[in-house]
């Protein structure tokens, strides 16, 4: 790799820890019927940074996000771990400090953020509502801001006046994201902000999020099953599995060299534009029920490389849970087979 | 020799009240073919036209004018059940969401015998055999277990793959694929491709393969159809259309996809603008708003779909010039 290609990705991860998760755990029901959606994620979050949070659905991905802004809705909960911010503990808030961390701090565009509009209320008073919740501003000002906020997104300043059915699909997710920075926040959570939009219309969106993000110095957690959206977008990319992280990287280095063998099969999923074209596989079987997760490592049933032929491996792999281990700067794996192959290096 | 063939085809659907009429062309002079045992990809954007295509191809949809035909008969406006039943035998379809469209309470095995019976395909004694047939076919296995099972026990790839069993069970010669990967997650998808292809070599279907992926329909697809605003803008052999797109808006697409090799590489030039159905649309290209090659001539002439290239055809006044104008 060149020291061109990584300078970049250097700056950004130096920088100050915005957020922090520390064995997150969060469980849906109770006792035996408990359903442990996210399990022991550790997770970081700089200034500034793009991280993206990849895996299929299911996986506990969105999970993490409604936890960061601390919006799980019964029967779902933190049972551990803590969710730092600045180096202070979300878990335990008042709803009213929430409340105001909330937007302010962090804002999060939804799935299918651009059906969350009200259709009987015109775009720029959606605005206005959304900073008077939290900031002393009069309507007037609020409109202006508005008004430059959409110039932002590139819709035209007097849409303001528009209904959300007057826009297109496009047209109100950006409104969505526009809306998501007006009030400043340090991070933006983006929970599949493009998946129902067009390829053509995903990449104006994502690069002017980008653009947005150079001016503003906002971080992102960019969560979406699109990991190819990812490798091009994102500073860093953590894999979640079942309910866990089981690999994070800097996303050349994940892209060039992935080495949990889920990460690695998760690539060969996605057939190449150009180059040659080979027969791929996939990954067989599914994804496991969360109610009742596979023993020791959660990909073994489907992992290629776990198999009884090699009995002192075969063991760990199905009785013993991989912890994350860094292999690299920057670069942590939970996977045993890696764990073997770096002992043996 | 085609399968099915497509000729002028157009739909137009009519909105607004009595006194506002006004048409939005969902499908305009779409001519194509499909051939026995060969993947036939039309890709474009929501909006484009795409799915109406494979609805007027599934007789769910009357066309507006054009022809459909089918061993040598033209089958867009046959009414009678028989002649409905026959094309129905031979032309299937596969919608994109797989959670819809089987019924929640019937079993697996309800679903891939109905067919069987209905269009008398095995007789009665030989339908439990052939329904674990078709289940073992698309890689179900074991079908006893699996025809037992409602559809709210399997996964989405698992039901997907009993839809592809019952579209089966006829033995179509044609099948149509709307967007059949689309809401399955990643690692299933190319599962359902390879499916696809093994059909089509095993099998000599010709399928439709209908998507907004590019990439899987460089994977499975042998031709490919770009649709943009209810026209058909680029047709050609797969990997050479990708290779080297004469349209605009081919290649517009193309570099939209998202391509990790592409990391903080230039945009390319285009202007905004949103692919939709056109409504009462003028004369002209419907590209040219967004085209940065446009011509004085694209915004009065509607481009015909020239071969400019062997077998590459392209609707456009530029890259693919009518021989008259050259």
């Amino acid at each position: 790799m060149t020291a061109l290609a990584e300078e970049p990705a250097v700056r950004r991860t130096s920088r100050k820890a915005l957020l922090e998760l520390r064995q997150l755990a969060v469980e849906y029901g109770s006792g035996a019927r408990g359903v442990r959606a996210v399990d022991g994620v550790d997770l970081e979050i700089r200034e500034g940074e793009v991280v993206g949070l990849a895996g299929e659905s299911g996986c506990g991905k969105t999970t993490v996000a409604n936890a960061v802004l601390q919006i799980l809705r019964p029967p779902a909960r933190i049972v551990g771990g803590s969710v730092l911010y600045q180096g202070e503990d979300l878990v335990g808030k008042k709803p009213e400090e929430l409340r105001r961390f909330r937007w302010r701090n962090v804002s999060m565009v939804f799935q299918s953020a651009m059906n969350a509009l009200n259709p009987v209320m015109r775009v720029g008073d959606q605005f206005v509502d959304a900073m008077r919740a939290h900031e002393r501003i009069d309507r007037r000002r609020a409109l202006a801001r508005a008004g430059e906020l959409l110039e932002l997104v590139g819709i035209d300043r007097r849409r303001v006046r528009a209904y959300p059915h007057e826009l297109s699909g496009g047209m109100r997710q950006r409104v969505i994201i526009a809306m998501a920075l007006s009030l400043n926040p340090d991070l933006v959570i983006l929970d599949e902000p493009t998946t129902a939009l067009d390829v053509v219309v995903q990449r104006e969106i994502l690069q002017q999020v980008e653009a947005l993000r150079r001016d503003f110095g906002f971080a992102v957690l960019f969560i979406t099953h699109d990991l190819s959206l990812l490798l091009e977008f994102a500073d860093r990319i953590a894999i979640m599995y079942a309910g866990e992280l089981v690999e994070t990287a800097p996303a050349e280095r994940l892209g060039t060299n992935p080495r949990h063998p889920y990460t690695q099969r998760l690539l060969q999923s996605f057939p190449p534009l150009s180059g040659p074209l080979e027969r791929l596989s996939g990954i067989p079987g599914s994804p496991p029920d969360l109610s009742d997760p596979p023993s020791g490592c959660r990909f073994h049933p489907r992992c290629p490389h776990c198999g009884p032929e090699r009995p002192e491996l075969y063991g760990r792999q199905t009785t013993e849970r991989p912890v994350l281990r860094e292999v690299e700067p920057g670069h942590r794996v939970a996977c045993h087979l890696v764990e073997e192959e770096e002992e043996v290096a | 020799m085609s399968a099915l063939e497509v000729r002028e085809l157009s739909k137009h659907f009519s909105i607004g009240g009595a006194l506002r009429r006004s048409h939005v062309h969902a499908v305009e002079d779409v001519s194509f073919a499909l051939r026995p045992g060969t993947i036939t990809a039309l890709v474009g954007e929501s909006g484009s036209g795409k799915t109406t295509v494979a609805r007027l191809l599934a007789r769910l949809y009357d066309p507006s004018s054009g022809a459909v035909l089918f061993e040598g008969s033209d089958v867009s406006h046959v009414r009678r059940r028989r002649d409905v039943l026959h094309y129905r035998s031979q032309v299937q379809i596969i919608f994109q969401d797989p959670f819809g469209s089987l019924n929640p309470v019937k079993t697996i095995r309800h679903h891939v015998e109905r067919p069987l019976r209905i269009h008398h395909i095995v007789p009665s004694a030989q339908v439990e055999e052939r329904a674990h047939e078709l289940l073992r076919t698309v890689g179900l296995v074991p079908p006893e277990e699996i025809a037992a099972k409602y559809p709210h026990e399997l996964s989405g790839g698992q039901r997907q793959r009993v839809a592809i069993a019952r579209a089966l069970a006829v033995e179509p010669k044609i099948v149509l694929a709307d967007e059949p990967t689309s809401m399955l997650d990643v690692s299933i998808r190319i599962g359902i491709l390879n499916l696809m292809v093994k059909l089509k070599e095993e099998r000599g279907i010709a399928f439709l393969y209908v998507t907004h992926d590019l990439a899987s329909a460089r994977y499975v697809a042998d031709e490919i159809l770009v649709m943009y605003a209810g026209q058909i803008v680029e047709r050609g052999p797969v990997e050479q259309v990708l290779a080297e797109p004469l349209h605009p808006y081919t290649r517009l697409l193309l570099a939209a996809v998202p391509d990790p090799a592409k990391r903080d590489a230039e945009r390319i030039g285009t202007r905004k603008g949103v692919a939709s159905a056109a409504v009462d649309p003028p004369e002209g290209c419907r590209f040219v708003s967004r085209c940065p090659l446009a011509i004085d001539v694209c915004s009065h002439v509607t481009p015909p779909l020239v071969e400019a290239r062997p077998a590459q055809a392209a609707r456009c006044h530029v890259t693919a010039p009518a021989p008259s104008t050259r």
